[in-house]
Parts: structure tokens; sequence; C-alpha cells
């Protein structure tokens, strides 16, 4: 369970996450929802030990974050950010393999090489999994970090835009894979979305966060409404039933 | 088609080669020289020719070795913690604050203490670091170019600062020492404090796995795990260490930290675990190269290493400017 208290985090005067509770029960798929600034990503980041908050605590399964060592935590808690560069020339599999580290240090064992492979293989890597990353294209590029996190094979994945530079295809089978991971293997992932259609179809709960504070949480059902939406983004949002899936159209 | 890195995996094999390819050199090298040595002379007993065998040749050969290795791999070291493949301890003004290091020692102490002009060397070394890490951390850009020129410029002030006191203390000759680096002088009981700097070399590649995951970035690293600052940290002071007791030794030697880590990587990538200890062999390859060479062309007069290993290294350094400009710096 995540456990986040009264978190605070500001940027000179203006407080990006304020004093934001929320309890994020295991399993399940969470998607968190909100216009630019909402601080859907600070909190994440704040969640993960990435940013150190202002006020407030955040616990992992009872592990406090700001003190539990971080190769503990590590092994529970994977995260990937939105804006990944990375300056150091590795290959494919290079990288994914750097997701088992928190497990196994340098030395991998045959189960690790099997996971890093299985992790490969589901995002379609294969044939560049001996190329450096300076020579994918951003959407492979983007896979080949996501793979590395869930090679990390942790409890806990937060993910900020998973769906960052991926086509439609890769997009689907990235949350796929996710709903996959919570449903078989009982992980629990939260992610920041901009595609609301693609977390109506892929999560159990939404968060939707405004001005830095939580204004809606519950069920997908219950967060699909135009009402919710509309005081979310302050657009009008249409929500239809497509297929047994509730669907906002925004674009016009 | 995909195309593939330059050289593949490093296979042990491709290191057994390399190392084999130095073993040859360095015996080979052990002939080159004024003094009378050759391999039947060896063969023979002759007592001379052992003499110098133990005294100069294989001393100054230990010399090359030892810092063509440690400086590459600090320079390797370094480019992974700053983020950046042109921060080296050429460029991060570490090796100008060593040898102002020296000088103030020289002054306090005396020239002969060496094991003080070390550790002053080394505090030197490190704080010069530390600050220039503390300017790159308030700077708003992170250009590939702009953060080693602040780096360059950075050096030279405290260069000139070097030069202005020892000026002041009529010590421009022995300046002259550590400035430009010169394995000549290199005799038996002269150069063992390298040593320190290959033992460092050594503990670098038990963090090899920390050293690359720090390079991935503050994120990445904290995700793994990894103990961030205390990473770089580690790399840092390894770098000043090396570099110190290089200054000390031998004498500041450029570009070797800068561009020998830059051809290792472009070839087999930025995974330290391999591209380590390739470094370190293609380190000692090529300063042996530039010693040797140096030898050579004025034989029975010699040029110093510096000088062999500037020329060819700002010719290099150019080429790998020009090739960063073409694939976007990355």
């Amino acid at each position: 369970m995540i456990e986040i208290k009264d978190v605070t985090k500001r940027y000179g005067d203006t407080a990006v996450v304020d004093g934001v509770s929320l309890t994020i029960a295991p399993g399940g798929v969470t998607s968190i929802i909100g216009a630019n600034g909402a601080g859907k990503s600070t909190l994440l980041s704040v969640v993960s030990r990435l940013t150190p908050a202002d006020g407030g605590t955040v616990t992992v399964d009872g592990m406090d974050v700001a003190t539990t060592p971080g190769d503990r935590l590590a092994r529970r808690l994977a995260v990937l950010r939105q804006d990944n560069h990375m300056s150091v020339r590795l290959t494919v599999r290079e990288l994914v393999a750097f997701g088992r580290f928190p497990h196994s240090g340098g030395r991998l064992t045959a189960a690790d090489h099997e996971l890093v492979d299985e992790a490969i293989d589901y995002f379609e890597l294969g044939d560049l999994a001996d190329r450096h990353l300076d020579q994918l294209s951003g959407g492979q590029r983007q896979r080949a970090y996501v793979a590395m996190v869930l090679c990390q094979d942790t409890d806990y994945v937060l993910l900020d835009e998973p769906l960052n530079n991926l086509d439609m295809r890769h997009s689907v089978q990235m949350m796929r894979r996710l709903r996959r991971m919570a449903d078989d293997y009982g992980k629990t992932v939260v992610m920041v979305v901009h595609d609301i259609n693609f977390a109506s179809c892929h999560s159990d709960t939404i968060v939707a966060m405004k001005r830095g504070s939580v204004i809606a949480r519950g069920t997908t059902a219950e967060m699909m409404t135009p009402e919710v939406l509309n005081a979310v983004y302050d657009l009008d949002i249409d929500v239809h039933e497509i297929g047994g899936r509730r669907i906002g159209v925004y674009f016009s | 088609m995909t195309r593939r890195p330059l050289l593949g995996r490093l296979r042990a094999w491709h290191l057994a080669a390399g190392a084999a390819l130095l073993a040859v050199l360095a015996a080979g090298s052990l002939f080159v020289g004024v003094g009378d040595l050759t391999p039947a002379g060896l063969l023979h007993g002759r007592p001379e020719d052992l003499r110098v065998l133990v005294e100069s040749r294989l001393p100054r050969l230990l010399a090359v070795v030892l810092a063509g290795t440690a400086m590459s791999v600090a320079g390797l070291v370094m480019m992974h913690i700053t983020g950046n493949r042109f921060v080296s301890p050429s460029t991060a003004g570490t090796s100008e604050s060593a040898s102002f290091g020296v000088l103030l020692a020289t002054l306090l102490a005396g020239g002969e203490a060496v094991f003080v002009k070390m550790a002053v060397a080394v505090a030197f070394a490190l704080l010069g670091t530390f600050f220039f890490m503390w300017i790159l951390r308030r700077l708003t850009f992170r250009d590939m170019i702009l953060v080693p020129l602040v780096g360059i410029m950075f050096g030279g002030v405290i260069g000139a600062a070097t030069t202005f006191l020892a000026y002041r203390a009529d010590l421009l000759q022995s300046l002259g020492a550590w400035t430009s680096g010169d394995f000549s002088g290199v005799l038996r009981g002269r150069y063992e404090l390298l040593w320190i700097a290959g033992a460092v070399t050594v503990l670098g590649y038990l963090y090899a796995d920390r050293f690359t995951v720090a390079g991935m970035g503050r994120s990445f690293a904290v995700n793994l795990g990894v103990r961030y600052d205390r990473v770089v940290n580690t790399g840092l002071v390894l770098t000043g260490v090396i570099t110190a007791v290089v200054v000390v030794t031998v004498g500041e030697i450029p570009f070797v930290s800068l561009i020998v880590p830059n051809l290792v990587t472009l070839a087999l990538g930025d995974n330290l675990r391999h591209a380590l200890p390739a470094t370190a062999l293609a380190g000692a390859l090529f300063v042996l190269l530039c010693d040797v060479a140096g030898r050579v062309v004025r034989f029975p007069y010699e040029i110093p290493v510096s000088t062999v290993v500037g020329v060819v290294g700002s010719v290099v350094f150019l080429g790998l400017l020009l090739r960063g400009r073409r694939t976007g710096l990355r």
C-alpha cells in the first residue's frame, strides 16, 4: 500500500503539490489525470523519492521513502520519469539488464537473463537488442526504458507518461502489458496519463489532480463522467459508451 | 539492416590480443635508449645491461604503463559521473590544481618531501575538481562543448596563478617538471608512487557498474537504488588522486584522459564493465607508443612524452569534436 500523507512540494512561492493525502491500495492500475501543471509528475517524483517533499510523508508498505535505504526500495518500487535523456551509450540489452541491478548487483543469474530476454521480446526489441540507445527512435527508446523498469520486477511500478512517443499499436500493447502485470502478477501500477481514454480503458482507479490538489478519485465508471472531466480539465467533454467502454470525446 | 556497434561485443580475446600487443611493444621498448642494453647482453648476463634494465628501463616502462592506464581510466570515470564526454581531469582544472598544490608544497616544505608534495597535490586536485563541480551545478547550460570550455578556462586561471607564484619564487624551471610530463627522469626509486594510481584504478573497476548507473543520470541511478551523490564523489576522489599522483611523479600528460576513453567508448559503448579494462589497456598502449616515438624521433635526444601526446592528441581531439558536431553530440 502506498500512503501519501499531507505531501507538499514548493518551487519558490508556488506549491506545486499542496497538502495531498492519498492511499493507493495494493494491486490494480491507478491513473493520475489532470491538466498541465496540475502537479501529477511532481507527486509521482515525491512518491518515488526522486524529489524530496517539503512537507508530509510517503510510505510504501510501511517504508518511509525519504529514509529507507535506496537499494531496499529499488527492489520494491520502480519508477520511470517522463523526460529521459541518457548521455551514456548502452545497448538495449545492457540497459534492460541494468533493471536487475537492485537484485543481483552486476552479476546476473540465469533467471535474471531470462527476465531480460522476456522483457526484450515483449516490447519487440529483439532486433534492436544490440543497438545503442542513441541509434533508436524516440518510441523505440521509450519501450527500452519501460522494459528496463519492468525488468526490475518490483511490487510497485510508477510511470510518468509511459505512452510518450509511442504509436497507437505500441501504446495499446504497453497498456495491455501493464494491465497484465496487475491482473496476473498482482503488481500495483500507478501512472500519469494524458489520454483520458487510455486511462478509462485500462485502469481500475482514476485520480484527478488540479492545481496541486487531488480534486476527485474513484473507480473508472465514477470518474468518466462529463461532470467530473469538465471540472478537471475546464473543457466540455462528452462521454459515450462504445463497446462497453466509456470514451471521452473532446476533439472539436 | 541494423547497424551494429563498431566492434560489437567485447570478447575476452579482444582484450587478450590487446594485452599481447602491449607485451610485445613493452618488451621492445626496453631496448630503446642511449644506454647500452641489448637482448644478447641480457642473455649473457652482462652486469652492465642488467643494471640499466633494473635501474632505468624497467622502471620507465612500469611508469608509462601505470600512468597511461590510470589517466585514461580517470578520464573515463570523470566523463561518466559528469555526464559529459569532454570533461576529463585535463578539462576540469584537476591537473592544474594538482600542479598548483605541488608548487605550494615545494615552496613550504622544500623539494625533497615527496609524500608531502603528493598529499598537498591530492588535496588541491580534489579542491579544484569539487570547485569545478560546484560551478557545473550552477551552470544553466549543459552544452557538450561549453561545459568543458568553462573547465579549461578555470584550469587556465589556476595555471596562470601557478606560473605567477613560480615566477616570484624563482621556481619556473622546477614548474616545468610538473606541467610537462616526461618519463626521461624515471629511475628506480622515483616512480613507485604511481603504484598508488594503479591501485586506485583497480578500485575503480570494482565500482564500474555503479559508475555506469551514475552515468545514466540521477533519476535512473536513484531508481536502481544507487546512492548517486556518493558514487559521484567516489569517482571525483578517484580521479583527483590519480591525477595528482601522476603530476607529482611524471608531470601533466595532456589529452590522454580525454581522447583514450572517448575513442574506446566510441567503439565499445559506455558500459564500464567492458569499457574500463579496454580503456586501461588502450591508455597504456597509447602512452607507450608516444613515449617510444619521443625517444626515437631525435635519437639520441628525447622529446618529452607530453609534447608527443600533445601533437597526436590535439589532432584526435579535433577529429572527435568534428565527429561530435556531425552526430549531434549525443
